[in-house]
């Protein structure tokens, strides 16, 4: 089961200010985006209006309004990247993963998104999953790098049947 | 993960420290030496010290750092915060990061003594979302800090109190803007807010704020620990110090260096970067990120400073420097760059939005070659309306690389033009 809304604000110290919430209720969410729900939870515990915490939400690329897959695979996008090759890495995540940029996989495991710079430019072409960044990149990287995830997600999915 | 040359590491000296050091391994390298001393002493030699090694703002804007200190000290406001930004944004900038990442304390040294300088009790620290490893290792060095009696109550039993905490990003360039950064802080949209009233005025929740850059707040232990003469002995009477440069592109050797000011860019790129990669040669370098210009080899004689980038219009910026050897379009670079500005503008102001997405559409053309000699002037006088009337900063400097690679470039421009042949016939300049 899910952590609430209210849960999350109570565990946060400091100032509840309203983007470190939207952040952490993503980031507590499997599918990694701030539910509709979740928006009129956060707006009813801060007492502001729920317009006020969709125009927030929607100004941030971080912040997703939609369902998202478990892991969020991000491609960096600049000049950097691009001139080291990142059409190539684009090109086979798209492959391997059966997906379009800003598009999720039909298992949802994964969303493939473009990010700005990820301050890797020393190993570009760069690419982050989850947490985890991947520098100095090949075609050939990139799919082992993918299996490694695959796998672990068809083990879990063997362990929930 | 990096190849990094360690000369000339003067100030950061990120050769003795690893990713994720210890505070123990700090202070064994003097680590806090400066905080010790500087809080039994009055506040304001701090400022007096920074003023007098010349100390200049590394986020972008190169604003004299005791100067802003002595602006938020001055007011009667006794409420005051101040905040380190950590955003960011910059397409191939990397020091931050490396600052965050492999001198944590340091920054916070330098943040306890920017507090105790301009009298605040509360610090942020704004850390980009893209950074989650940077954001757990300051978590982690704040936490160590405040149980040393460093940071938090009544630090090193001298009676001040300054207490830190990390506001995360969330993937909005603008947000490294000053005053936009503020109303992300306050919940709000990202957007900028009118200039004057400054920062130093009018901050966060409208109180007096002192916002600095990480590499300019890490740059203070070393100038208290060691003295503004000592720091004037590193780059040169204009530009004292050193700067973090974050060179990438087709060098030998990528990475993040510390360099002397008054280090020509061909320095850059030979002695630190190795010199060029596959034995190919410079065609442009792009210094400042996305918002910096774009320079042709014969320029790179400039030594980084800041009045000797100033005469010929380039924009030391964050300090990165990206490379590009003959292989690579100029165009295709500068679209990649008009592309992310039109991602990242707020859309607020007109000149902006739309000379962004004019721009976007003339280089769109200038690559399907179904543009037209003209579309090249009408760029040119878009860019620079957008230039002169842009609310920001971010569409003050969104033409900066448009504008200069036009300058040294248009002949790349020019040949993609559908009517470039008809053109030159037109003038009587035949093969
Ligand atoms: C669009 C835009 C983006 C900016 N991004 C950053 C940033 O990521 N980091 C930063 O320190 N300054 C950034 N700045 C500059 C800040 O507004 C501000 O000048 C700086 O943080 C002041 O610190 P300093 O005096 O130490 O340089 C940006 C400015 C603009 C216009
Ligand atoms: S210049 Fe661009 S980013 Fe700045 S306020 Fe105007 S539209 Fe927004
Ligand atoms: S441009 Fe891709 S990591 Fe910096």
């Amino acid at each position: 089961m899910q952590i609430s809304v209210r849960e999350i604000i109570n565990g946060m110290e400091g100032k509840q200010a309203l983007l470190q919430i939207l952040l952490a209720v993503q980031d507590a969410s499997p599918e990694n985006y701030v539910s509709e729900d979740a928006v009129n939870d956060i707006a009813y515990m801060l007492n502001v209006s729920r317009s006020r915490v969709y125009s927030t939400a929607s100004f941030y690329s971080v912040i997703s309004l939609k369902p998202r897959g478990r892991h969020i695979v991000q491609v960096c996008i600049n000049a950097p990247c691009e001139n080291a090759g990142k059409q190539e890495i684009l090109a086979v995540l798209e492959d391997q993963l059966g997906v379009k940029l800003g598009e999720t996989t039909a298992d949802r495991q994964f969303t493939l998104e473009g990010v700005s710079c990820l301050g890797a430019c020393y190993v570009s072409p760069a690419i982050k999953i989850d947490d985890r960044l991947y520098g100095d990149l090949t075609p050939e990287l990139v799919v082992s790098i993918l299996r490694e995830y695959q796998e672990e997600a068809t083990a879990l999915d063997c362990n929930a049947s | 993960m990096t190849a990094m040359l360690h000369k000339n590491d003067a100030v950061f000296r990120l050769s003795l420290f690893q990713e994720f050091p210890t505070l123990m391994h700090y202070r064994g390298f003097g680590g806090y030496e400066a905080l010790a001393k500087a809080v039994e002493s009055n506040p304001t030699s701090i400022i007096e010290t920074l003023a007098a090694a010349g100390l200049r703002g590394r986020g972008g804007a190169a604003f004299p750092t005791g100067l802003k200190m002595q602006m938020v000290r001055n007011n009667a406001e006794r409420e005051r915060y101040i905040i380190c930004n950590a955003d960011e944004g910059e397409p191939g900038t990397f020091k931050d990061r490396f600052i965050m990442t492999h001198i944590p304390f340091q920054l916070l040294e330098g943040m306890t003594l920017a507090a105790y300088a301009v009298g605040a009790a509360k610090g942020y620290i704004y850390i980009r979302h893209e950074y989650p490893e940077a954001q757990q290792t300051m978590h982690r060095s704040i936490a160590a800090a405040k149980a040393a009696g460093l940071l938090g109550d009544n630090i090193l039993g001298q009676g001040f109190s300054f207490d830190v905490e990390i506001f995360s990003g969330a993937g909005s360039y603008l947000c490294g803007e000053e005053t936009a950064l503020l109303s992300s802080m306050e919940g709000k949209k990202g957007r900028p807010r009118l200039k004057p009233p400054y920062p130093t005025q009018n901050g966060l929740w409208g109180k007096p704020t002192l916002i600095n850059n990480v590499e300019t707040l890490a740059n203070i232990p070393m100038i208290i620990g060691r003295g503004a003469e000592w720091y004037r002995t590193l780059g040169t009477l204009d530009s004292p110090g050193t700067k973090l440069i974050s060179l990438s592109g087709d060098v030998e050797q990528r990475g993040l260096y510390e360099v002397p000011f008054g280090t020509t860019f061909n320095q850059i790129i030979e002695e630190y970067g190795g010199g060029m990669k596959n034995g190919r040669r410079v065609k442009a370098v792009n210094i400042g990120g996305a918002s910096g210009v774009v320079v042709p080899p014969w320029e790179l004689d400039c030594a980084l400073e800041y009045h000797s980038c100033g005469e010929r219009d380039i924009t030391i910026g964050s300090g990165a420097v990206f490379v590009m050897d003959e292989s690579r379009s100029i165009l295709a670079n500068v679209h990649n760059r008009v592309e992310f500005f039109l991602h990242e503008s707020c859309g607020k102001c007109t000149p902006c939005r739309e000379g962004l997405r004019q721009a976007g559409r003339i280089i769109h053309n200038l690559l399907s070659g179904k543009a037209v000699m003209a579309d090249v002037d009408n760029l040119e006088r878009y860019t620079r309306a957008m230039q002169n009337a842009a609310f920001c900063g971010l569409g003050q400097a969104a033409g900066n690389s448009l504008i200069s690679s036009l300058r040294y470039f248009r002949s790349e421009y020019e040949a993609a033009c559908f009517d470039y042949g008809n053109q030159y016939q037109r003038e009587g300049i035949t093969a």
